[in-house]
């Protein structure tokens, strides 16, 4: 099982590092570099900056002192555009939020989702799971930024029920309609996947043996039925969580939560190149973490892997 | 003995299935099961009418897609509105332009834009995942590796970063979004060459002296081309939701140029005004295609795959 | 009174080409210690019997007729009435030993739910009993292995933990359904003589559950062959092997490999086993038989034929048996 992670850990490092050069050689090959906009510096001012920023250093060197700032320091450096602001500052603000509404939805979309699955499964063909199904095949064509529009027409425009947007220090109320944008798709893929899976396992010969052994259908499913079950979804969970991080930049951005994405897309906007790579990266980095702790969870489960 | 007899006893099992409905080929057999799956068809039949809607959508059209309706605008909440008497079928934005034009330009861009992407992901991931899992050994590993590192990266930042780099343009959208399209296929092509190279008729046809050129012709690509044809209608959708999504944060293609997602995010933004038409057509005509690519590859998989039946 | 009583089973699976007929109008019975080889190709309905049983039988299966176990009716009783009797009175060993154990599990847990369950043992004294069975079905160092996963063990070692689950309770009655089909052949005498053995020695009436002939030869008391879902011949095991008076069991016995008696070629039995989504009218095995008639259109009715026999032929025994 050691051995096993740290050699997940060898994968994740490099792949921090490719992720981290290949932002930083896109930006270099980029026509123009990071100080070209609508008017025109004179030359002098365009050098003077560029040497401010060292980007009149050689590629490699920028990219060592980079990746050094950030293993050190964790410095991403200053921000390109406000001259008073570095790149840490820019995320610290927004990412506690994010964090906050980020990991309820993940919560409630796993919940839900394996639940309603696994219920669809074990009521196969009755209304439960003719519901189930619907509701996961029509949230297919939902993500967030369907979603988004829809629940402030319904919730703030008509039945005034919830707040648009707004965040005030993370009420409940504020929270909500962020949380169903972000998780219902999700949530409906989950729910598909845990159904598929488990009326898969439930079919298995190990299943038939627990049956076998005279034990209850409930602790058939809890004992022998979920764990095998699980390996597909967990397998989904990185992707999951990759695809939540980038849904939140649209919560971010059309409830105006204030976290990180709104940081980025305002970045993004006013080429503030040194912005978008921190988020960039800080986002590559949770993704490798999570990608870790999926593989750790999968390995756990399944004996099979462990070596 | 005892294993041979077990193969014959499997043997006889499949003949026996066979033996009744006998003679169907596996392409004929998919298809009568594609067309009994109501979803699959229903699909079709939605996506057909999307299609016909992008093609000839602008033949119906009373206003250019840039256009400015001055008679509306200053009032587009009443003035806008749906209406056949001046033209606007889908109403305006809240410019005045025509919203069917624009709404037919971007599913025009939206179909282009997942059909592109699908193709780059079809061309390059088949050729590599083919080769790593055909050539093996250590290059498969390394190759497979790569990808793995590949698909670890948030690529929607990057992709945001490559467009806000070079332009936001139709050619950077495609490049960025080829760029990504393919890792997940390339992993499909290998695993499922992988497996075919081991079994059995492959190494009977090795065995029996057939070149490799024409085992790769006659053996694999036969057999990749389900599990490709699948994978490819279902990525078709999920190219138009990655391009959405960017269009939607207003980082996608430019104006003129408009697409579902921007035109979602216009309507979206607009929604406090009561001009709710702006939001409900393109987002139809949005979920309809997706409805139809999923409705389609579900269908494809099932039929072509009947163990999950 | 027998311990179990089958009569008139019929077992029916809803599929996309119509209702396939697995078991049509099965009898048999069992008495306390006895064992019975139940015999037949693969989809002649003996696996069904079994899972139907045990109420096993797959989502879109259904069963009716009668099986009455130690003269209570058992067939499609609810699940709290099944369950206990499954493992505890009725203990089944499945086909395939790779996946029938659960590979999440260790073995211990999986054993000792059997004993905690049935018994009310606690965990100590249900993992102590669990050894104890691991060793008689001599599994080597079964104290520290009993730890192991599955896929730790070899094939025939996973087949001998699959016993030591399922004689746990001592059940009345052991349900082998092709115990050692998917085991290497010298692992299969192996795995034979310890289920011999711990018949004589536990003395629970067995059901042998076989495609081979000659795994039931050393083992059964008596024999049923079935062939399309039903009984073509049930005898003693011995007149059995001596005289087959059924065409299909004399085809069957044919296609065994017999090295004692210096066969030149082995005969197959020509033709497949039918489709039971469209089996042939009257007898299953017409299409198949060099004896058919006209006659045979219709099922012919299973029949005494002395020495404990019986058979369904419309063919006198002379003209069979000859």
């Amino acid at each position: 099982m050691l051995s096993y992670t740290l050699k997940r850990l060898a994968l994740a490092i490099p792949t921090l590092l490719i992720l981290i050069i290949v932002s930083f050689v896109l930006m270099h090959a980029a026509p123009g570099g990071p100080f070209t906009s609508e008017r025109e510096l004179p030359p002098e001012v365009l050098a003077n900056l560029n040497a401010k920023y060292g980007l009149d250093q050689p590629l490699w060197r920028q990219i060592a002192t980079y990746v050094w700032g950030i293993l050190t320091e964790f410095d991403f450096g200053p921000s390109f555009v406000y001259k008073d602001r570095t790149v840490n500052e820019i995320i610290a603000q927004g990412f506690p939020v994010t964090l906050t509404y980020g990991a309820i939805s993940f919560v409630v979309a796993v919940l839900v989702g394996v639940t309603l699955g696994t219920v669809a499964a074990i009521r196969q063909n009755t209304i439960l799971d003719y519901f189930a199904v619907g509701v996961s095949i029509g949230a297919q064509v939902l993500p967030n930024f369907v979603m988004a529009p829809i629940l402030v027409l319904v919730f703030t425009l008509w039945l005034g029920w919830l707040p648009g947007g707004g965040w005030q220090g993370g009420q409940w109320e504020y929270i909500v309609l962020p949380v169903v944008a972000l998780s219902t798709s999700f949530m409906a893929s989950i729910a598909r996947i845990t159904r598929s899976s488990m009326l898969e396992t439930l079919n298995l010969n190990h299943v038939r043996t627990a049956r076998a052994k005279g034990l209850p259908e409930r602790r058939v499913i809890l004992r022998h039925a979920l764990k095998p079950a699980m390996l597909p979804v967990i397998s989904y969970l990185g992707p999951a969580f990759v695809a939540m991080i980038t849904g939140s930049v649209v919560v971010d951005v059309y409830f105006s939560t204030g976290g990180i994405g709104k940081a980025f897309v305002d970045s993004a906007l006013n080429r503030d190149y040194a912005v978008m790579m921190g988020v960039t990266i800080l986002m590559g980095a949770l993704t490798i973490l999570f990608n870790l702790v999926v593989d750790i969870l999968y390995g756990w489960i399944d004996p099979k892997i462990r070596y | 003995m005892v294993a041979n007899q077990h193969k014959m006893e499997a043997l006889a099992d499949r003949l026996s299935e066979e033996d009744p409905v006998a003679g169907r080929s596996l392409w004929a057999d998919a298809r009568r099961r594609f067309f009994a799956n109501r979803a699959a068809v229903a699909g079709l039949g939605i996506l057909l009418v999307v299609a016909l809607f992008a093609a000839f959508g602008g033949l119906i059209a009373q206003w250019s897609n840039e256009e400015l309706d001055y008679a509306v605008m200053g009032a587009i909440a009443t003035e806008g509105a749906p209406s056949l008497s001046n033209g606007h079928y889908f109403g305006t934005d809240d410019l005045g332009r025509d919203l069917f034009a624009r709404t037919v330009q971007g599913t025009q861009v939206s179909l282009m834009v997942g059909l592109v992407g699908a193709l780059v992901a079809v061309v390059v991931g088949t050729i590599y995942g083919a080769t790593a899992g055909y050539v093996g050994g250590r290059v498969d590993s390394v190759m497979m590796r790569a990808v793995d590192i590949l698909m670890a990266i948030p690529y929607m930042f990057v992709l945001i970063l490559i467009l806000v780099m070079y332009g936001r343009s139709m050619t950077a959208l495609f490049v960025g979004l080829g760029l990504i399209s393919w890792l997940e296929m390339s992993r499909i092509v290998r695993g499922q060459t992988l497996s075919l190279k081991n079994r059995e008729f492959i190494e009977a046809a090795r065995a029996t002296g057939v070149p490799a050129v024409t085992i790769i012709r006659r053996h694999v690509v036969p057999n990749l081309l389900g599990v490709i044809a699948v994978y490819a209608t279902l990525l078709v959708p999920l190219m138009i939701l990655t391009e959405s999504f960017i269009s939607f944060l207003g980082l996608g293609v430019q104006e003129p140029l408009t697409s579902l997602g921007a035109l979602i995010s216009e309507g979206a933004g607009t929604i406090a005004y009561g001009t709710i038409w702006q939001l409900g057509f393109p987002l139809l005509f949005f979920c309809l295609t997706l409805f139809g690519f999923f409705f389609v590859g579900d269908g494809l998989r099932d039929a072509l795959d009947p163990k999950d039946r | 009174m027998s311990l179990l009583e089958i009569d008139t089973l019929d077992v029916t699976f809803d599929s996309a080409d119509g209702a396939v007929h697995a078991v049509n109008g099965l009898s048999l019975s069992l008495d306390k210690g006895e064992t019975l080889g139940v015999v037949g190709e693969s989809g002649s309905g003996k696996s069904q019997t079994a899972f139907a049983i045990l109420g096993l039988l797959a989502r879109n299966g259904r069963a009716s007729g009668s099986i009455r176990f130690d003269g209570k009716e058992i067939l499609n009783a609810p699940p709290k009435v099944l369950n206990r009797l499954r493992a505890d009175r009725i203990a089944m060993i499945f086909q395939d030993p790779m996946t029938s154990l659960n590979p999440y599990m260790r073995i211990s847990d999986q054993m000792a739910e059997v004993l905690m369950l049935h018994k009310g043992m606690s965990k100590r004294a249900a993992l102590a009993k669990s050894v104890e069975m691991l060793d008689a079905v001599r599994i080597p160092g079964a104290k520290d292995r009993i730890r192991l996963y599955p896929h730790e063990f070899s094939g025939g070692m996973r087949q001998r933990v699959m016993i030591a689950m399922s004689l746990l309770c001592q059940p009345d009655l052991l349900i082998a359904d092709e115990p050692t089909t998917a085991l290497d052949v010298t692992v299969q005498a192996q795995i034979m003589s310890l289920l011999r053995e711990l018949q004589t020695e536990f003395g629970m009436a067995t059901m042998l559950i076989t495609h081979d002939l000659g795994v039931v030869a050393g083992f059964c008391e008596r024999v049923t062959v079935m062939y399309g879902g039903r009984v073509m011949e049930r005898a003693p095991t011995d007149p059995l092997f001596d005289k087959p008076t059924h065409p299909y069991t004399r085809g069957l016995l044919h296609a065994v490999p017999r090295v004692d008696q210096g066969q030149d070629r082995m005969e197959a039995i020509p033709g497949n086993p039918p489709n039971m989504a469209r089996p042939p009218q009257g007898c299953p095995f017409r299409p198949r038989c060099a004896h058919a008639g006209e006659d045979c259109s219709v099922m012919p009715p299973l029949a005494p034929a002395g020495d404990g026999r019986a058979r369904a032929c419309h063919r006198p025994v002379e003209e069979v048996a000859a």
